[in-house]
């Protein structure tokens, strides 16, 4: 029973970072309707940037805010500059740029920080967590974060008016320009605060699987596999998706004979795959019906 | 008196095909105009072109500023609230942060809390329903959503794309009633595209007809409503 407990707030702890990276996807799907394939790219360059803040002398959580103001303006710079010019362009060839953006940003940190395996530090140490052999403090950690993320989400979305005009153009993008909202902006909005995000998850993550250019690699098939779980039309689901495959992941592993640690990936994959074919719009996701 | 609204020789193409062929007109503060004509005639059109939604040449000048070259959000903040034609209700929010977003440009806090009030005042129904999902209104009410939203952009001219579209007659009586309520009292001025020419034509003071994206027609509403001719041979009544 120990170990099942275990392994369920061990999967409830990854799962937070699935979440948080399920949702910047979703974030960007819901504003130009592509997965970026660069995001997790993106998150990890995003925690390089804290480490070498932190090897030049920044505290912790000074480096961590830096970051994050860092990845809202570069996520913003990559709109404008990459994806707001092919609007208009057919869906292949903005999955050309993200592979772009994904080469680019993975290639870049390579030359940059070179690809060796870096140990990250946490702040919130790995004692076991109030004593308990259950769970560590920074597992408690990344679940405290990441609970206090999408709880201050949530207030910015149901609560303020840029958070309702953001959502305005998202949903319905015709009538928000019709009562006067810049959606373009808002879509590059969107970008800045989906890499913000993605680099909390990066930085959340990073003690764990250590630091080096292809760290997120597996996390963002989480993601992914997470955001398709609860449905890419619903942030709520993505996050909620995010938690259960955190779980089915960790479980699948420990209980299904012969799948252990090597086989854990493609098991993300098989549930993205099932839920395609039993319901393609997820857990929490609306079907979209499109008049032709 | 510079008119409120003037279009001059107004040319729109939807690609390669050209939907108004040079369309002029004019609406004075305080009207309450109607833009009749058939299917396709390029009413919808008409209206999109004074938003800068589709792209067009010539020249629509509010209170003698040009409005050509301004994208459509900031047309907006001219005072110019568009009902799209099919409501362009936010249907996955609710009633009153469709309310919220209808002032969204404005900065008066106080002032859009007191015009929420007042657009539950002008429509009792959407006080019952402000916290469902705008999606779950009748048409009915969410054209009556639709027209509390431009209104709380408190708007110096309304542009309603066929507002009875869809709706049972008793529902349009009830909501051009409002319609002249709110152009009386609350001085917005309307620009009404229709079909249901006859109801249009009660309601407006100025009228103009459209044909294959021209003007083949203009003058005092009554008249209009009051010359068989016209009456058989464009309005089809």
């Amino acid at each position: 029973m120990e170990l099942f407990t275990n392994q369920v707030l061990a999967g409830i702890a990854t799962g937070a970072i699935y979440a948080c990276m399920a949702l910047a996807v979703v974030m960007i799907y819901q504003a130009i309707d592509h997965l970026n394939f660069a995001q997790g790219e993106m998150a990890m360059f995003s925690t390089f940037i804290s480490w070498q803040l932190m090897q030049w002398g920044v505290s912790y959580w000074f480096a961590f805010l830096i970051t994050l103001a860092f990845s809202f303006v570069a996520g913003i710079a990559i709109e404008r500059i990459l994806f707001k010019p092919l609007v208009k362009a057919p869906v292949l060839t903005n999955v050309a740029g993200f592979i772009a953006l994904f080469a680019i940003i993975n290639s870049s940190a390579g030359l940059i920080w070179d690809f060796t395996i870096k140990q990250y530090p946490t702040p919130f140490g790995s004692a076991p967590f109030l004593g308990s052999q259950l769970i560590s403090t920074h597992q408690a950690g990344m679940i405290g974060v990441t609970v206090a993320l999408l709880l201050a989400l949530y207030f910015f979305f149901q609560y303020t008016r840029i958070g309702l005009a953001m959502r305005a153009a998202a949903s319905v993008p015709e009538s928000a320009r019709l009562v006067g909202i810049n959606t373009s902006w808002m879509i590059a909005l969107g970008w800045g605060m989906a890499t913000a995000i993605g680099s909390i998850a990066g930085m959340l993550i990073a003690p764990v699987v250590f630091l080096e250019p292809n760290m997120m690699g597996g996390v963002l098939i989480y993601g992914f596999a997470a955001a398709v779980l609860g449905g890419l039309s619903s942030p709520f689901g993505a996050v909620v998706g995010g938690f259960l495959v955190g779980v089915f992941e960790n479980l699948a592993g420990t209980y299904i004979p012969g799948v252990g640690n090597e086989l854990k990936l493609p098991i993300a994959l098989a549930l993205i795959i099932s839920v395609l074919v039993v319901k393609p719009a997820g857990l929490f996701g609306r079907h979209i019906v499109k008049r032709v | 008196m510079t008119p409120l609204l003037n279009v001059k020789d107004l040319r729109a193409y939807y690609g390669q095909v050209q939907a108004l062929h040079g369309l002029s007109f004019s609406l004075n503060e305080g009207s309450l105009t109607t833009l009749l004509g058939a299917n396709g005639a390029g009413k919808t059109t008409t209206l999109r072109a004074i938003c800068n939604m589709v792209r067009s040449t010539g020249g629509v000048e509010f209170e003698g500023k040009p409005l050509n070259n301004r994208s459509t959000e900031s047309i907006v903040r001219f005072g110019i609230a568009h009902v799209p034609q099919g409501r362009g209700t936010f249907t996955n929010m609710t009633v009153e942060e469709n309310l919220q977003l209808g002032a969204i440009t404005r900065k008066d806090t106080a002032g859009i809390v007191s015009d929420i009030e007042r657009m539950y005042a002008h429509f009792p129904v959407l006080k019952q329903r402000h916290t469902q999902q705008a999606g779950t209104l009748s048409g009915g009410e969410q054209q009556m959503l639709a027209v509390a939203r431009a209104l709380m952009l408190r708007p110096r001219l309304m542009l309603l794309d066929e507002p009875s579209f869809g709706l049972a007659p008793l529902v349009v009586r009830d909501l051009f009633g409002i319609l002249g309520k709110i152009n009386r009292e609350d001085k917005v001025s309307i620009l009404v595209v229709e079909q249901n020419a006859q109801l249009a034509l009660e309601l407006a003071d100025q009228a103009y007809v459209i044909e294959t994206g021209r003007i083949v027609m203009s003058g005092n509403a009554k008249d209009i409503a009051n010359n068989e001719e016209i009456r058989k041979s464009y309005l089809g009544y």
